[in-house]
């Protein structure tokens, strides 16, 4: 039988196997009817008890995306049928959201068994990986660990809710400073409608003794998930943060419209890593998620740092392009990025790095991978604005090819405007060289693993940016999700 | 408010006389391309929300008020056209003089065997039929608007076809000038190449136009290479700081057919060269070099797209340029490989050098690629002149001016390398010499 066959048989059968990851927890929730106007983000507010001016804000958001109704973005190479915002429901917490547990043992048993499935059983963690857990299932946070540990050395790590209670200061003062409510069509309709997040705050020449992480976990059908992330790192401090999801199998196409904003300040840095495996639909395209995120980071003093590094593999739709905006002197921005697109899996990321300041360097590896039927596209933007004397960056973006059916593009643009700013960019297309999968073949080892092998080198750049908690997970994503897709 | 995707141009503005006729009016199938580019261009001139026109725009052109093409076509020609850039050239050469082909300057004596040359007027006059053959229908147009204001508006340009196997020796020079009044001046020649199979030509286009004159020329160049032929193209642009110019160049290659582009754009206040090439035949070859050099508040935009629609083919693209001053300059370079477009083996470079700290570069290299089995790259890179190249030079007791010229010289040099034809190289290199040394760096 030819390799070609032997593929062709894998991928039919990885297509009938079922998402790893599909079950759907039956908690009851408290939602919102379906539909999206001025009471629904009343009631939102009002369920979350939040104060007159965040509610203002939010009402603000909402009018000013009505008016956006013809500025919904067309311009990612993505297809999708037009989505209905009237029949998405924009607030579900689960029930035990009045009485929230104070330990482990008063959680509803449903959801540890939920995240026992997942892998990510939280006293074990809370032993072993020493790292504290703003656990979001369906918009609300239920269990935060390791918090004494993070409130001696200062560092605020709660929920954004939360945060908008105890330290209404700090989020009041950050908020939307990033990505401000107007930015775009989604991150609009997050402003108005987001349910929860993470916050995090590291005071001043603290250095994060964990890495703190974040499991979002997209439950109740017909639910969109608005997360709202906010990472405020002062004068000197350093943070890492980890996200990562899996979402249970549905029919269904479900929205999630994400905002994340960073801020940097003078000498400090910030760590965002990313493991997304949301449902990416059936064979033939059918449900999975549609994700549409707003991702941005600012490095507003100097020498600060912010690194992007992210591992994208499920979703039907990714729309997503973490970005920089270098103000400081010196400082740095780095994205390290790996897409994987199989089936009719559609994803437009890149990133975005603007050069304000002098000195500014920043630094793009994108691997992207795409199998079966699928699309992807790296778009990204590098931009060198006048006052950006000395700015330096490379951009490297290589797509490989697994079947004759797939697409990969590469749009970047690169906007220079400063003669002393170097900026450089390479950019290959290709399918797995017959030599290496030769070389493997020839030693013994079977053509899914010599695949496997080979896509993991290819990353390889990518994945050794992630913390250790992930990376092991991440190189088992990237094998699992080009099972079968390749001979 | 977001940008328009549109810009509204009145074009031409309204005279109380009607214009006389363009040549070729009354022929039912080009009144249909006309009134079709008409009802198009009424539409206006492509805006910057329009992707391929993200970072060029047209709007300073909507400022000029220009008359119908047609008003100067019974304008004497004069006699005297000052010297052009390729006049120690030998061989066959037509001129256009302000879009219309003038036929006391026109160079077409012994014509070697199986080349022809022809005016678009006077063949429309002739033999129309023919003509019609050649310019297709209005699906060409295919939503263009550049190529809609050429189809409405175009009055006159040029055939050069070839006989298979017919190889000719001496280069054909198409020389397009500008030598207009005070009044602004639009014109929209239209050039079409045809390659026979197994034949060979290099054609040079070259536009001038005096200093200050606000003209905009519009022409478009469409190219079929035969089956196994050569087509080396050649194109000079040193406008009149004046002009717009907005070139559409459309090539479409048969199988083993080879067209090579050479491009040096020095010239006009806006300038876009579009390029679109498409590989329609196995084993196709295209490679497109272009070079720009630009200063003052010079805009100069190059926009190809490489489409690889059969397996089997190979392009090779590298740009380059350099700006100074407040210049900005403009690359977006797309290469399409499509589904059954296997073992395609394609390569895009842009390489930007930037003398001034207002200068400007904004640059999109783009690959959208449906097949596997192939091989694509692109690199961009953007920056003043290295300094460790400058130190080698300037420890070699090159002053600091001397030591920048030469790495400006060295880097455009390459470029000219890969013109096959001796005299050419040496027009093109003289006139890179020349603009470095009218620079103050």
């Amino acid at each position: 039988m030819s390799a070609q066959q032997e593929a062709a048989q894998a991928v039919e059968s990885y297509a009938g196997e079922r998402y790893k990851y599909g079950f759907v927890t039956d908690v009851e929730a408290d939602s919102a009817p379906p539909g999206l106007d001025h009471d629904t983000i009343r009631f939102i507010s009002a369920k979350k008890g939040e104060p007159e001016w965040l509610l203002t804000w939010r009402i603000r958001a909402f009018e000013r995306w009505l008016e956006m109704e013809d500025e919904e973005p067309t311009w990612a190479k993505l297809h999708y049928p037009p989505i209905d915002y009237q029949e998405a429901c924009y607030y579900s917490a689960p029930k035990s959201d009045s009485d929230r547990p104070k330990s482990l043992d008063e959680v509803d048993p449903e959801l540890l068994k939920t995240y026992e499935k997942l892998g990510i059983p939280l006293q074990e963690q809370e032993m072993l990986a020493g790292v504290a857990v703003d656990a979001v299932f369906d918009s609300v946070s239920v269990a935060t660990t390791f918090k004494d540990k993070l409130a001696e050395m200062g560092v605020i790590f709660c929920s954004i809710s939360e945060a908008v209670k105890e330290h209404p200061e700090l989020v009041q003062r950050y908020l939307g400073s990033v990505v401000p409510y107007s930015d775009n069509f989604f991150a609009t309709l997050n402003s108005a409608v987001f349910t929860d997040g993470s916050f995090v705050y590291v005071p001043k020449g603290v250095r994060c003794p964990m890495e703190l992480s974040t499991y979002f976990r997209i439950n109740a059908a017909n639910t969109g998930q608005f997360e709202r992330t906010l990472i405020v790192a002062d004068e000197g401090s350093y943070v890492s943060y980890l996200e990562g999801c899996t979402a249970p199998m549905r029919d269904e196409n479900q929205l999630h419209a994400a905002v994340v904003e960073l801020i940097a300040l003078d000498d400090a840095e910030i760590k965002y890593s990313t493991v997304q495996n949301w449902y990416p639909g059936d064979a033939e395209g059918r449900g999975g998620i549609y994700n549409f995120v707003t991702k941005r980071g600012a490095c507003r003093g100097a020498n600060a740092k912010i690194s992007w590094t992210q591992v994208e593999t499920g979703s039907a739709i990714t729309w997503k392009d973490p970005s920089c905006i270098l103000q400081g002197d010196n400082s740095v921005g780095e994205f390290y990025s790996i897409a994987i697109t199989n089936n009719r899996q559609q994803a437009d990321t890149g990133t975005k790095m603007i050069h304000m300041g002098r000195n500014t360097k920043s630094r793009i590896v994108s691997k992207g991978i795409a199998a079966g039927r699928s699309d992807s596209t790296y778009r990204g933007l590098v931009r060198i604005q006048p006052k950006a004397e000395g700015a330096r960056n490379h951009t490297q973006c290589d797509s490989l090819l697994i079947g004759a059916e797939c697409g990969a593009h590469t749009v970047p643009y690169i906007e220079s405007r400063n003669p002393t700013a170097r900026v450089e960019h390479e950019a290959t297309t290709s399918k797995i060289s017959e030599d290496q999968l030769f070389y493997c073949r020839q030693r013994g080892i079977d053509e899914e693993d010599a695949v496997a092998l080979i896509v993991n080198g290819f990353c390889r750049e990518v994945l050794q940016e992630l913390p250790m908690e992930f990376a092991v997970e991440a190189q088992k994503l990237v094998a699992i999700s080009l099972e079968g897709s390749v001979g | 408010m977001p940008a328009p995707r549109t810009i509204p141009f009145d074009y031409p503005v309204p005279s109380a006389s009607p214009a006389p006729a363009l040549p070729g009016d009354g022929l039912p199938w080009l009144d249909a391309l006309r009134g079709e580019g008409r009802r198009l261009s009424a539409g206006g001139l492509p805006g910057t929300r329009t992707e391929a026109w993200k970072y060029t725009s047209l709007a300073p052109l909507t400022e000029l008020e220009f008359s119908h093409p047609a008003a100067t076509l019974t304008e004497a020609i004069p006699a005297e056209l000052g010297p052009g850039a390729f006049d120690a050239l030998e061989g066959p050469s037509l001129v256009f003089v302000n879009g219309r082909l003038s036929a006391r300057h026109a160079q077409l004596d012994g014509l070697p065997a199986g080349l022809r040359v022809r005016g678009l007027a006077q063949g429309l006059a002739d033999d129309p039929a023919g003509i019609e053959a050649l310019i297709g229908g209005t699906e060409a147009l295919n939503g263009d608007l550049m190529a809609a204001f050429n189809a409405a508006f175009g009055a006159d340009g040029c055939i050069v076809e070839t006989e298979p196997e017919a190889a000719g020796k001496e280069p054909v020079l198409l020389r397009f000038v500008a030598a207009p009044g005070s009044e602004p001046l639009a014109y929209h020649p239209r050039v079409i190449v045809r390659l026979g199979a197994g034949s060979s030509l290099t054609l040079i286009e070259c536009h001038e136009g005096p200093a200050g004159a606000p003209t905009w020329s519009n022409p478009f160049v469409d190219i079929r290479v035969g089956e196994g032929a050569t087509l080396s193209h050649v194109k000079l642009q040193v406008e009149g700081d004046g002009a717009y110019h907005t070139a559409l160049t459309k090539a479409a290659l048969a199988g083993e057919a080879r067209y090579e582009s050479h491009l040096l754009a020095l010239g006009a206040r806006l300038a876009r060269h579009e390029i679109h090439v498409r590989l329609a035949g196995e084993g196709a070859d295209c490679q497109l070099r272009g070079g720009y050099m630009a200063r003052g508040s010079q805009h100069i935009d190059n926009t190809t797209v490489i489409d690889h629609a059969v397996p089997h083919c190979e392009s090779r693209e590298v740009y380059k340029g350099v700006l100074d001053d407040t210049a900005r300059g403009v690359f977006q370079g797309k290469i399409i490989v499509r589904q059954d477009a296997q073992k395609t083996d394609g390569h895009q470079l842009n390489r930007t050098l930037l003398l001034s700290p207002k200068a400007e570069i904004d640059t999109k290299p783009e690959l959208e690629i449906y097949a596997d089995d192939v091989k694509c790259s692109h690199g961009a890179t953007a920056g003043e002149p290295e300094a460790d190249q400058l130190f080698y030079l300037r420890s070699r007791g090159l002053d600091l001016r001397t030591a920048r010229k030469l790495i400006v010289q060295g880097f455009m040099g390459e470029l000219l390398e890969e013109v096959g034809h001796e005299p050419t190289r040496a027009v093109l290199a003289e006139r890179v010499a020349a603009w470095i040394d009218g620079g103050r760096s």
